[in-house]
């Protein structure tokens, strides 16, 4: 269902009409395609500290490699000294009259609120002039409450001044946090590969989000357009919407995509298989045997099985007073139930232990409830707290398991939304407007990535900041 | 392993033009469109749509896209003069590599199964290593042709020059010359279609109105009960919007067949006994078989099903009425099995195709037989018999239904799943004995294949 609002504001006389009348004017988000800049224009990397003097290296230093001497100089025995810049046009100090493509805002060295301020009021200006499509990224560290009061309550405030920063961006910038867990180094792979993910179109609908990095795990890519090279990935769902968006993503970004659906999705399941050079496993994720056919077939085709993709899901929407028991058990055994059982098909079969990685579809509905979805929230919430769990058994192999949760997608399930209703909802987020599959297939393809090891048991909203819950 | 035809094998070393020694050919697996009754779901699906999506549902389950298969081999038995290259075409819109070679190939019913052998054959004397079998056929979408007086008009009209040519050439139409001739499944000898030939046939064996409907049920539950169990998910993917055969009734029971007024056989002296429920439906559909070298097979990360070991083929003089019209497989499958020095008791599962209950039950009636055994097999006695928890397993034509072209294709798949479920059960078992299944096709003209599979 196009958002035909959202092309009449952007165009011709109805944009001037829409914006005389204070209409809200969502913009036409940009979407990564491989070969697509890192940032459209220069990038302010503000902080102090040898947090923010490693990072403005990385994304300043020669894409063709630099010496290790000359490169991230906090790389230790356990975090790989990183070889690869960003090559991109980076200052340390706001110039006026240079419209930035993004700031990234260092704030790992704050230990008193007050060391915030001078960071932060620095990039109003530049945020001011930020450039559509901009970005503003936090890096910062979790607070807890083994920190003393005033550390955890200089850490605590990046929380609200992100939030409430991404919500005054306009013109389809977002703003997102990395924050990094205990005394993980700003260079970890997945603090680093999280950073390229906020600054890059791949995020282009992830917005007001603050993502942990947990530990130093993780590999760095060869290549930042083929993250995925030489992984085989199973994707369920796999033949329409999210799912079929997130085959395409992970095959574009070099995995060997199996695409499972139910038969019954048969034929759209076979267009996507054979459009990603993939195979097409018609299978009801429900069988009690789900996960042993899956293993059974990746054996066969591919002698390996990297990434397990759980995004089949199904909505039987009723008010609880009024909600049959299939209609509530249905939900639960496809959005849920089919995940527990095939993950653990996984874990003990001994096939799945190079660097492997669960990413499973939640769902906004999960975190901030949603009025006729007991049933799904219930599966979707559980959804969350099954990836939390899963992932510590996976790290022994250098492996994790993380959630995506979209908000509002346009799909052929949010197009049976009634047309009023489907207004508001799209407009109901920080971007205005609603987000399209592939955005939640990019987070997914990312927390898929080697380079995702280090965050561990974490949900990404894919939502454009929506205004319910975190 | 497989074992090699006696008669295959070994060519004599000294004989510079004998061909290479014979290798299994293996069915890898296979792929259909749910069939669906004419006029159905697919009624503006024409056969190289149909083809195109089973071919392409193959190509998504085993990763063959952008793959040089090393031929293709299909065929209608339906078909426009339009389709001269079906399959070819077919394979140039399919996710297949356009450099795969492609065959038209055509046997009545027998279409299927005979593009099986065909591949088979060639991957058994190294000429491929690998093939991909297949059928198709659309009543829904069938040729219609012009008159034969409209035909030669039209023919000549574009050779006549001048003005008083062409004038001459149009005043021989008649207004008759302008009625179409629509597709006939008469046999052009005897002027009877097969539902009357198979009447005959009924009636000179004997078969009840009550044997045929027991085997259409038993065709239906055992087809239900194949698509209840998920048997058919790595064997059909579903085509515009229908993910199961169409034809096939899950609540039918013998009362509701007994009801059923009679459409075959009502002029003659014998009450009647064929009626739509015991006959198969005119049905569009497609399916595809993959074959394979052992090597191919390993190399791609597939399992062989089943070696397709050997095959018979035999016709019968029906014109004469020596035999029925579809009794050709209860000849040829006698010889197979002679040749390998097997008997009915040897075989694990039989599928005779169900071109009517009564076909099926005639040819079991003629393998019963002292009399035909000893005079038209030539045997000492009887042939043998066939035990009835062998046979059809999975259903048949009665219930899946019966796209001509496309039917060889649909047993043949499923037959080596079959096969090699069971090997792979009995050998958990402790159990490594061979696991054999007799496919027998009947087909128009008095034509009729029978083909010996053994499970890899």
């Amino acid at each position: 269902m196009p958002d035909t609002y959202l092309q009449l504001v952007n165009s011709g006389p109805t944009a001037t009409l829409a914006k005389r009348l204070g209409l809200p004017r969502p913009a036409v988000l940009r979407r990564y395609t491989p070969g697509a800049p890192l940032v459209d224009g220069p990038v302010l990397v503000l902080g102090r500290g040898d947090d923010a003097d490693a990072l403005a290296r990385l994304l300043s230093g020669p894409a063709g490699g630099m010496a290790p001497g000359t490169g991230t100089g906090s790389g230790t025995a356990e975090t790989p000294v990183l070889l690869d810049g960003w090559d991109l046009e980076v200052h340390r100090h706001p110039a006026p009259d240079v419209r930035y493509g993004a700031v990234v805002l260092v704030l790992t060295a704050a230990e008193r609120p007050d060391q915030l301020t001078d960071p932060v009021l620095a990039a109003a200006g530049p945020v001011k002039g930020l450039r559509s499509g901009g970005r503003v990224v936090t890096v910062s560290r979790t607070a807890t409450a083994d920190d003393a009061p005033a550390v955890a309550a200089a850490r605590q405030g990046v929380d609200g001044l992100l939030r409430s920063l991404a919500k005054e961006l306009r013109g389809g910038s977002t703003g997102n946090g990395v924050v990094l867990t205990g005394d993980v180094p700003v260079t970890a792979p997945s603090a680093v590969a999280a950073l390229r993910f906020f600054l890059s179109r791949r995020s282009a609908f992830v917005d007001g989000q603050l993502l942990a990095v947990d530990s130093t795990a993780g590999t760095l890519p060869a290549d930042w357009e083929r993250p995925l090279d030489g992984r085989v990935a199973v994707v369920t769902g796999a033949a329409r919407g999210i799912g079929a968006a997130i085959a395409r993503t992970l095959a574009r970004d070099g995995a060997h995509v199996v695409a499972v659906d139910v038969p019954a999705a048969g034929e759209q399941l076979t267009a996507v298989a054979n459009e990603v050079r993939g195979t097409a496993l018609q299978l009801d994720v429900t069988a009690a045997d789900a996960g042993e056919r899956i293993l059974e077939h990746v054996r066969a085709r591919h002698g390996r099985l990297d990434v397990m993709v759980h995004n089949a899901g199904i909505t039987r929407d009723k008010l609880l007073v009024n909600m049959a028991p299939d209609r509530w058990s249905s939900v639960l055994a496809v959005n849920l139930e089919s995940q527990l059982r095939i993950n653990e098909a996984l874990l003990t079969s001994g096939d799945f232990t190079d660097e492997p990685r669960i990413v499973a579809t939640a769902s906004t509905s999960g975190i901030a409830g949603n009025r006729g979805q007991t049933n799904y929230a219930t599966s979707k919430a559980g959804v969350i707290g099954m990836v939390r769990a899963t992932a510590p058994l996976l790290v022994p192999f250098g492996g994790t398991a993380n959630a995506v949760a979209p908000g509002f997608i346009e799909t052929e399930m949010t197009a049976r939304i009634p047309a009023l209703t489907r207004q508001v909802a799209r407009r109901l987020n920080s971007l205005q407007q609603g987000g399209l599959p592939q955005d939640v297939a990019e987070a997914v393809a990312f927390l898929a990535s080697p380079a995702a090891g280090g965050i561990v048991g974490r949900t990404l909203r894919v939502c454009g900041q929506n205004l319910v819950g975190q | 392993m497989a074992r090699t035809p006696a008669r295959s094998s070994s060519p004599a070393p000294s004989d510079p033009t004998s061909s290479p020694t014979a290798r299994p050919a293996y069915v890898l697996g296979g792929n259909r469109v749910p069939f669906a009754r004419a006029g159905g779901p697919y009624a503006h699906a024409s056969n190289q749509d149909l083809l195109t999506a089973a071919l392409d549902g193959l190509a998504a389950r085993y990763g063959l896209q952008d793959e040089v298969i090393g031929q293709v081999a299909a065929g209608a038995v339906l078909k426009h003069s339009r389709d001269f290259n079906l399959t070819r075409e077919v394979v140039l819109g399919s996710a297949l590599s356009s450099r795969t070679p492609a065959v038209d190939l055509q046997e009545a019913c027998a279409t299927g199964v005979e593009t099986v052998l065909l591949l088979a054959n060639k991957i058994r004397l190294g000429q491929l290593e690998s093939g991909i079998a297949g059928g198709v056929d659309s009543a829904s979408d069938a040729p219609i042709a012009v008159s034969e007086g409209l035909r030669r008009v039209l023919l000549d009209l574009s050779r006549a020059r001048t003005v008083g040519q062409r004038a001459a050439v149009l005043a021989r139409l008649r207004p008759k010359d302008l009625t179409p001739n629509p597709p006939r499944v008469d046999e052009p000898r005897t002027g009877l279609s097969m539902g009357e030939h198979q009447a005959l046939t009924t009636v000179e064996w004997g078969i009840t109105r009550e044997a045929q409907d027991e085997l259409a049920l038993a065709s239906h539950r055992n087809l239900a009960a194949a698509w209840e169990s998920g048997f058919f998910d790595d064997l059909v993917t579903g085509y515009r919007g229908l993910a199961r055969d169409a034809n096939l009734r899950t609540d039918t029971s013998l009362e509701k067949l007994a009801g059923l007024r009679t459409t075959f056989g009502n002029h003659l002296a014998a009450p009647a006994t064929m009626t739509a429920g015991n006959s198969t439906p005119l049905t569009d559909g497609a399916s595809t078989v993959l074959l394979g070298s052992a090597q191919w097979a390993a190399d791609h990360g597939l399992t062989p099903l089943a070696a397709v070991v050997d095959a018979e083929v035999a016709a019968v003089d029906f014109v004469h009425g020596e035999d029925g019209l579809l009794m050709a497989p209860a000849y040829a499958a006698p010889r197979l099995l002679a040749r390998h020095g097997l008997t009915l008791d040897d075989l694990d599962y039989v599928e005779i195709h169900e071109a009517f209950a009564s076909t099926v039950l005639a040819i079991l009636a003629a393998w019963e037989s002292e009399t035909f055994g000893r005079e038209r097999l030539g045997l000492p006695g009887a042939f043998g018999s066939v035990k009835r928890e062998r046979l059809n397993v999975h259903g048949s034509s009665l219930a899946a239904g019966h796209p001509f072209a496309a039917t060889g294709g649909r047993i043949v798949a499923s037959t080596a799943k079959e096969l090699h479920a069971r090997h792979v059960a009995q050998v958990a078992a402790g159990d490594d004995s061979p696991v054999r299944a007799l496919v027998t096709v009947c087909a128009a003209g008095g034509l009729g294949v029978a083909v010996l599979l053994e499970a890899a």
